[in-house]
């Protein structure tokens, strides 16, 4: 951790007079990202061509969302020095005094064991050990290291991000297949343009926590070009996906205009300067940051309709 | 002996007491399940179980 602690020296003081709840623990898991995890997890699961007992995948998915839950622990206890400088992250547990960094450290040990192993158990080795190298990436590559080290921290991190489909399709099948790489590729190039959209417009609290974040070692203008870069490179690899087993006729469609719509953001973005988006407080990276979510649940969505029509034997076109 | 009084620290920590309570219940439960459906799918057969046994494995 770095010395940002004077910062956290009021909350400390808080945290003897209060008792954290169970909320707080469980806030300490990042609820919000675990739908993220639970839901692409389980788009992997389902669209494997393995069957899998209706309660084992659901305890897979659980133990998915687990594991995802204790590395965001881990996470907040590395990092709470500079989520106490940001204004993004000052109310989570630790910074706000709520829940001592011992016990985030505790918890996120904890359940990082549990959730490998009993996923090995319910499922397959290849799955849990999956999911034990994800909390790894996440924690020690992305956190400890990347995150305060190099702009392209998010490009790298991303992958932790990326890995849920993959674990749910090996949970079904044993094995890490061409599809599940894809998922994974999906994931991991839609973070980096998903995060630079938000640090756009969160304008000083990157700085304020010296985190190296594209916008403040390269710059406002070229963090405009890296997200219509990544976001032409993301399109073709989403389309492209549409010709394979976890894609179709629905999957295609929903890219074709997912995808269009996106690249429209990104030329936006990428014709704008400051002076244009002060004087808009920002509402086309805002609102590319939101298309942003609902294009990676919509490109899911549609793997997992096409998985179910596929499951139910359902062929819309014959010859796909 | 129980408590004859209760603390305020009780209350306090009522709510943390529950959902503890609840989450240990509920991994009770899971892994009551899961023995349930691996002993019903044959995924605990042993090696020295006749031909035909692991059979119904449902792929996990």
């Amino acid at each position: 951790m770095s010395d940002l602690t004077t910062n956290t020296a009021a909350p400390a003081a808080r945290a003897s007079e209060y008792d954290a709840q169970f909320g707080d623990y469980f806030a300490l898991l990042k609820p919000r990202v675990m739908t993220l995890v639970v839901f692409t997890a389980f788009v992997g699961l389902l669209a494997a061509p393995v069957p899998v007992h209706p309660f084992v995948g659901f305890c897979a998915i659980l133990f998915i969302a687990v594991g995802g839950g204790a590395s965001g622990a881990l996470n907040m206890w590395w990092d709470a020095d500079i989520d106490a400088v940001m204004k993004r992250t000052a109310k989570r547990p630790i910074p706000s005094g709520r829940v001592q960094p011992g016990e985030a450290l505790a918890l996120g040990l904890a359940l990082s064991g549990f959730s490998c192993v009993f996923l090995a158990l319910a499922t397959n080795v290849l799955a849990g050990g999956l999911l034990a190298f994800t909390i790894f990436f996440y924690v020690v590559i992305y956190t400890m290291w990347l995150k305060r080290s190099t702009p392209q921290n998010i490009v790298i991190g991303g992958a932790a991000g990326a890995f849920p489909p993959m674990i749910g399709w090996a949970a079904a099948t044993g094995s890490v297949s061409v599809e599940a790489v894809l998922m994974f590729c999906l994931t991991f190039m839609w973070t980096p343009p998903h995060f630079w959209a938000l640090a756009l417009f969160m304008r000083s609290d990157y700085d304020d926590a010296d985190v190296p974040m594209l916008t403040v070692t390269h710059g406002r203008r070229s963090t405009r070009k890296h997200i219509l870069v990544y976001t032409i490179l993301l399109a073709a690899l989403a389309i492209g996906t549409g010709f394979t087993s976890v894609g179709g006729p629905i999957y295609l469609a929903v890219a074709l205009v997912l995808n269009a719509l996106f690249l429209k953001g990104a030329w936006d973005i990428f014709r704008r300067d400051e002076t244009m988006s002060e004087a808009d407080n920002f509402k086309t990276e805002k609102s590319f940051f939101k298309l942003s979510l609902l294009y990676l649940f919509a490109h899911f969505g549609a793997i997992l309709v096409e998985a179910g029509l596929a499951r139910f034997g359902i062929d819309l076109l014959g010859a796909w | 002996m129980g408590i004859a009084h209760e603390h305020e620290l009780h209350q306090r920590r009522r709510g943390r007491n529950i959902g503890v309570g609840l989450t240990l219940a509920a991994f009770i439960a899971i892994v009551f399940g899961l023995t349930i459906v691996k002993i019903g799918s044959g995924d605990f057969s042993s090696a020295t179980a006749p031909q035909g046994a692991g059979e119904v494995q449902s792929g996990n």
